[in-house]
């Protein structure tokens, strides 16, 4: 098929928006897949994303689309996360894109990732037309919603298809627009292969397959190509595109086109997202500009339950990585766990996810010590450490000052809340930048914020207090100086490097309190008393004891039912093994999350 | 082995259950009894394995065994005794429900052979009898334990509930002494357990029993118990069960020195050889095949015995004797337990004396979290 043919598009929206809804009526529409092939979501292939109804790993899919004008297109469906963390797969995935698709729910209207999306695409000179989804719902609002998106975002919107994705009406028009609104690739089809790899995944079979989008040239079974970030060459064994879930082998793939390149590759490092391939023999002149690298937000330290599955770990953090270049771990050592990792992710949800996958496909029972951000400390003799690891954190006497990450954040939120969402940001030691009208009603707060107060609970709080109504993004902005400490918790007199966390020095009595109070929660009582202490710099500035067990809930023992009372033994041994040993302690895995839980009572 | 054995038979009805009991029981209202006891007397009659034995005990438990007509149980036994050498001092105990007992039932108890009675008293208090969903009330305890003595039953358990929502250590220190003043010969007193598909279960899952006492108080309460028992002559010889002396329950202590046991009727357990089994809880099951479907047929390795000959016989305040363990296994005891035994000394809750290990009132009142070091998971 020509290149007049092609279309490279994305679909864009705030979380819950229908965008994953969207992508499957339009693959039904295009007949790729008949309605009995149709899972419920086609694309959120994976449990987890399903469970959690957001789309996690982008995705692409082709499509075969009879236009009104009798021809047929291609359409290369390019799904994106829609959460905050996951910007960095968003742009990538945006740049092997010439288009996007922006769905807005016409009973909400703009929301702050429907803003960051709009910017990111805008970003990636992407033609972006608009989509007014749910209008089925009673509380649907087309004309003030599309009227907003031409204020606030200044982009043609009158005539934007007003649908509802789950009911599949006006699905057509979207089509219809794809063809008319998205431009199709340009590109040189006579010039050197120059494509852009903007994702890779792992498969046991195939080696690394790795996505790419044909910016000039073609490339082919049997050709040798190169990596021209890493300089190495392979030879392609498979080329083909993307089925709904599948991967189909095809000849060739050719500029404008959308699809995946095998060649016995095993090191998915060899493939670098942002990389450029290129022929071997007949390679293009210069690289693609590339990604920005993206860097952790979020370290924490990840343990196996069970210190023998160490190397099941290893290798699962291994595999993982082949499918998520964002995330980044070491090996480390601590002396409450045992052998594990420090982790960096782009942000907490990006974490819980990758704990989920950890733990749900490779089957590995894990504890995790509190997310916290890195940190830049000065020492005085001129040195700079970037901490991601609390425990790591040098004597107060060789430092000289340290600094926090600060970002730069976008809350949208009803008038109705404003007061509430400015006295949490003012609670989490956020600096009022702007706050802007976006209509009488709607209003888009600017605010600077320490990561280290957004990362535990912000995203949860924001939404209780405005029950649900106020939408938030943000990005790293700068570093600042900051008056930091560690404080630290010792359990039965024991210090617990795990536990360990960096907090801003005003609010250490406070945490360190409310964190005392959560490990008496957390600790079963056990045989003897258990003080638990929160100390800064060895002076202990809180207390908590867990009084010793004195009875046992469940003794009676029932006749001849031997079974049952051993079976309830066995339960009790169960959730000791469960536990880590702090020396003569037995601590839940949950409690090394305490403090992520501090501020839950709102 | 020798040839002696311990029965057990369930009586699985009763006039309506209690809201803590999660024990097999059907209504006896509507219930073909008849039925019922011909297929309990088939699996007797087609018993093989253990037949010509010497029965030491013999224990009808429920369910409520008093609520059936007391012929039953008279037939019950004439079966057992063509299967079995029922001894002349064999303890034959049954359970009894206050207000349950019916006109005929001391003399045919008698000719049955009954001479224990175990009586479910739970408490003195009225507003706790009604909060457990019992249907008698203290007036029906001391109307059935007079009739009972009259007739002639002296040998006499009386159960009690401590830890019952809204009840006050004040109520259950009378209920106590009033049972104390009945002068039963035994006495077991079990802190109440809030079990799932209970309907007190649902209430506390419903947030309903704010009033359950806590830890402490239930700690407390049970010092409470064994100092009031003590004072008046009860010996405590397992964690819940106190009595004059010379009056244990031989077969419950059975059970506990993991001697072999047969057990009939549905969901009903036995031990026999190194093999446990329990008959299905289903009725329909169980009346159409009698002893022949099981819910369960485990051949327990020579480790689970050992486990068991620890987490059962340390119930028990004399605890587990080193000989014993050596004769029924071949191994020091020490060469097994060694490391958890010192480990509990040490700690204080166990102690050892006479070629005995056993649980001081510390270490009785946590059991459960010690035994379950002898456990291999």
């Amino acid at each position: 098929m020509d290149q007049q043919h092609i279309r490279n598009f994305s679909i864009i929206a705030h979380i819950d928006h229908g965008k994953s809804t969207l992508a499957d009526r339009i693959i039904e529409k295009t007949g790729l897949l008949t309605q009995r092939e149709m899972q419920e979501q086609v694309l959120d292939n994976m449990d987890l994303e399903r469970e959690r109804g957001i789309t996690i790993k982008s995705q692409a899919v082709r499509t075969v689309y009879k236009a009104k004008n009798g021809e047929e297109y291609i359409f290369n469906m390019i799904d994106t996360p829609g959460h905050v963390d996951f910007n960095y797969e968003v742009s990538r995935s945006l740049a092997a894109c010439d288009g996007a698709v922006l769905v807005v729910d016409s009973s909400q209207g703009i929301e702050a990732q429907t803003l960051a999306n709009v910017y990111l695409a805008l970003d990636n000179d992407l033609d972006v037309f608009p989509v007014l989804n749910k209008i089925d719902l009673p509380s649907a609002e087309p004309e003030r919603v599309a009227e907003e998106i031409e204020d606030v975002i200044g982009i043609e919107a009158m005539d934007a298809p007003r649908i509802s994705a789950k009911q599949g009406i006006g699905i057509d028009d979207v089509l219809e627009d794809i063809v008319s609104k998205i431009p199709a690739p340009d590109g040189d089809a006579d010039k050197p292969l120059k494509a852009l790899i903007f994702d890779s995944l792992y498969d046991s079979y195939k080696g690394v397959i790795v996505f790419i989008r044909i910016m000039d040239g073609s490339v082919k079974k049997g050709d040798r190509v190169r990596f021209m970030a890493t300089g190495k060459s392979d030879n392609v064994v498979e080329v083909g595109y993307f089925g709904a879930g599948q991967f189909i082998p095809c000849d060739e793939l050719t500029t404008g086109m959308v699809g995946y390149i095998c060649a016995s590759i095993k090191d998915l490092k060899e493939t670098a997202v942002g990389d450029t391939v290129t022929n071997d023999q007949n390679p293009c002149d210069e690289a693609l500009p590339g990604y920005r690298k993206v860097n952790s937000m979020v370290y924490c330290g990840i343990y196996p339950a069970d210190a023998a599955k160490y190397s099941d770990l290893r290798d699962a953090l291994e595999k993982l990585q082949l499918n998520d270049a964002s995330l980044v771990y070491e090996p480390e050592t601590s002396a409450a766990l045992g052998f594990g990792f420090r982790c960096g992710f782009l942000g907490l949800l990006h974490l819980d996810i990758i704990q989920e996958r950890l733990e749900r496909e490779y089957d590995l029972d894990l504890v995790t010590t509190a997310p916290g951000v890195v940190y830049k400390v000065y020492k005085n003799d001129g040195s700079v450490i970037e901490l991601t690891n609390p425990a790591n954190l040098p004597d107060p006497s060789e430092i000289e000052h340290m600094e926090e990450p600060m970002v730069a954040a976008e809350i949208m939120v009803n008038t109705e809340y404003l007061g509430a969402i400015i006295k949490l940001c003012q609670e989490r030691r956020g600096i009022q930048i702007g706050m802007d009208y976006i209509e009488t009603t709607r209003v888009l707060l600017k605010y600077d914020l320490p990561l280290n107060e957004i990362i535990y609970d912000f995203f949860d709080a924001l939404k209780s207090r405005s029950r649900g109504y106020a939408s938030f993004d943000y990005e790293l902005k700068e570093y600042v100086p900051s008056q930091l400490v560690k404080l630290d918790i010792l359990i039965n007199r024991e210090y617990v490097d795990a536990l360990s966390f960096i907090v801003f020095k005003d609010s250490a009595y406070e945490r360190g309190r409310k964190m005392c109070e959560k490990l008496k929660g957390e600790i079963p009582r056990h045989l003897f008393e258990i003080p638990i202490q929160a100390a800064v710099g060895g002076k202990v500035i809180a207390r908590e004891t867990v009084k010793a067990v004195r009875k046992d809930v469940l003794a009676k023992c029932y006749g001849g039912d031997i079974s049952r009372k051993k079976k309830l033994l066995e339960k009790q041994k169960e959730g000791k093994k469960k536990m880590r040993q702090i020396g003569s302690v037995e601590v839940p895995k949950e409690a090394f999350l305490s403090v992520l839980k501090l501020d839950s009572e709102d | 082995m020798g040839k002696h054995i311990s029965i057990y038979i369930h009586i699985p009805f009763c006039i309506r259950k209690c809201r803590y009991c999660d024990f097999l029981s059907f209504p006896v209202e509507n219930h073909d009894l008849n039925s019922y006891f011909n297929a309990l007397k088939r699996e007797i009659r087609e018993e093989t394995e253990t037949a010509g034995r010497t029965a030491d005990t013999v224990y009808f438990g429920g369910g409520t065994p008093s609520c059936v007509p007391p012929r039953f149980i008279l037939e019950v036994m004439e079966e057992l005794r063509k299967k079995y050498r029922i001894t002349e001092d064999a303890e034959v105990s049954l359970e009894m429900n206050p207000g349950t007992l019916k006109d005929d039932g001391p003399v045919i108890y008698r000719d049955a052979g009954i001479n224990r009675i175990s009586l479910g008293v739970q408490s003195l208090n009225d507003v706790t009898l009604k909060r457990l969903g019992r249907i008698h009330s203290a007036f029906d305890v001391k109307k059935t334990y007079e009739t009972l003595r009259t007739a002639g039953f002296n040998n006499i358990n009386c159960d009690l509930i401590s830890s019952v929502p809204g009840e006050s250590s004040t109520d259950l220190k009378r209920s106590l002494d009033g049972i104390v003043a009945m002068d039963p010969s035994h006495i077991s007193v079990y802190s109440l357990i809030i079990e799932p598909g209970t309907p007190l279960y649902d209430e506390y899952k419903g947030g309903g029993l704010t009033d359950l006492p806590n830890e402490d108080e239930t700690a407390d309460n049970d010092l409470m118990i064994i100092n009031t028992l003590d004072a008046a002559g009860y010996e405590r010889y397992e964690i819940s069960n106190y009595s004059l002396p010379g009056k244990a329950c031989r077969h419950n202590e059975a059970y506990w020195q993991r001697k072999e046991y047969r057990g009939f009727g549905p969901g009903a357990a036995s031990l026999v050889g190194h093999r446990r089994f329990t008959n299905t809880r289903n009725m329909e099951e169980y009346k159409n095949k009698p002893g022949g479907i099981l819910a369960e047929d485990i051949h327990l390795t020579k480790r689970e015995e050992m486990e068991e000959f620890m987490f059962l016989g340390l119930r028990e305040c004399k605890g587990v004797d080193k000989n014993d363990f050596y004769r029924a296994f071949g191994h020091d005891i020490t060469d097994v337990f060694g490391a958890e035994i010192e480990k509990q000394k040490e700690k204080g809750f166990m102690e050892e004396g006479s070629g005995r290990y056993f649980y001081n009132t510390k270490g009785l009142a946590v059991s459960n979290v010690l035994m379950a070091d002898f456990i291999e998971a």
